[in-house]
């Protein structure tokens, strides 16, 4: 008997990677942790900007840094030198970090420390402005960087990632002065795709917008910090 | 190629799915799915890679069936709904507004799946005890 039978399943195509990242951000906030999932093209300066903000946050906040890269562990080590723990993540051939992926680094992680002693998980997630948008890792916020060099047209090019992100960094802002790039142009085609993301200029060289950029990172700690519920005793 | 890890996924929704239909293994003709314009899915290479990934398992022949649905914006000025296009910055024509609710078009769905059960062969002992 072969009754053609149909069933409704009404389910996300990434519903099996949904249900990890939902799990991996059941342990952030019950270890009432904030975690950012940094993200952008190769190149944006994603490492060299959590260069300067893990020297910069580290006296006033417990880190540590999921380090996403395809085949190296070049930028681990460069973290590693703020003294922030570090845990490398190398993909082989994906192109972005699943939430499977982060659960595995997560495991490394708790082999070095407690991570409910964390204030704030950085996920670096690999190179990529396409694939990264659409995997959820478990984050509570979204960074996505767009260095001026890129062009003004990126945000309307790969829509998906700007739309996604809770904050934008135009990055690399000390080389305005020598390329023909109107930044007010990038941040009105940010703001075309995401009026809702907040949108920061940033140079990790020159420090520019660092405050501002640590300021917002300090207020959303303190709002998922908060807003996580409290721990009751068993 | 992050169409490969979305079969991945789809794949394990789909195991999920057979076991409700444990002990018997469903037949599965075709999976519909609903694949947004506003996504970072290109629909070919998901069945090209779809296509690969059930040869030789209890999906092999199983064709999958994209609907696209189109990126559709309310303008939340007018409440007018549009088509942005990334040639006007996603912006609503009637009031040059940016683009702040997406109506359609983030869509990643597995909407359906049409299959055919055999019933389960008759027991040997039930045979037995009718002759």
């Amino acid at each position: 008997m072969h009754l053609p039978l149909e069933d409704t399943l009404g389910l996300n195509l990434l519903a099996a990677n949904q249900h990890q990242a939902a799990h991996n951000r059941e342990h952030f906030d019950a270890w009432r942790l904030l975690c950012i999932n940094v993200m952008s093209s190769p190149g944006a300066g994603k490492t060299s900007l959590l260069e300067r903000s893990l020297t910069a946050l580290s006296s006033d906040l417990a880190m540590a840094v999921l380090e996403g890269d395809m085949t190296t562990q070049l930028d681990a080590e460069r973290l590693e030198a703020s003294g922030v723990p570090v845990v490398p993540i190398t993909t082989g051939r994906a192109c972005h970090l699943d939430a499977a992926m982060v659960s595995g680094g997560l495991k490394l992680l708790q082999q070095r420390l407690d991570p409910a002693g964390l204030d704030l998980l950085w996920v670096e997630n690999v190179g990529n402005l396409v694939c990264p948008a659409e995997f959820e890792v478990g984050e509570h916020r979204k960074v996505a960087l767009l260095s001026v060099t890129e062009g003004d047209d990126k945000p309307l090019k790969y829509p998906v990632m700007f739309r996604e992100a809770d904050c934008v960094l135009i990055t690399k802002t000390d080389l305005l002065p020598y390329l023909p790039v109107d930044i007010a142009r990038i941040e009105a085609h940010i703001h075309a795709v995401n009026p809702r993301c907040q949108v920061l200029r940033v140079s990790a060289s020159s420090g520019e917008g660092l405050e501002a950029w640590h300021g917002w990172v300090r207020q959303q700690q303190a709002a998922v910090t908060a807003a996580a519920l409290p721990l009751v005793p068993a | 190629m992050h169409e490969v890890d979305m079969t991945q996924c789809l794949l394990l929704s789909m195991h999920q799915w057979k076991q409700q239909h444990d002990p018997l293994t469903p037949r599965v003709q075709r999976v519909h799915l609903q694949v947004g314009d506003f996504t970072c899915v290109e629909p070919d290479q998901l069945v090209a890679t779809w296509r690969v990934a059930v040869r030789q398992s209890w999906l092999e022949g199983a064709e999958l069936a994209i609907e696209t649905l189109p990126l559709v914006g309310r303008c939340v000025r007018c409440n007018s709904t549009y088509a942005p296009t990334a040639a006007a910055a996603y912006r609503s024509p009637c009031c040059d507004h940016p683009m702040e609710e997406i109506v359609s078009g983030r869509e990643l769905r597995i909407r359906s799946v049409d299959y055919t059960l055999d019933a389960p062969a008759p027991s040997p002992f039930a045979t037995a005890t009718a002759v």
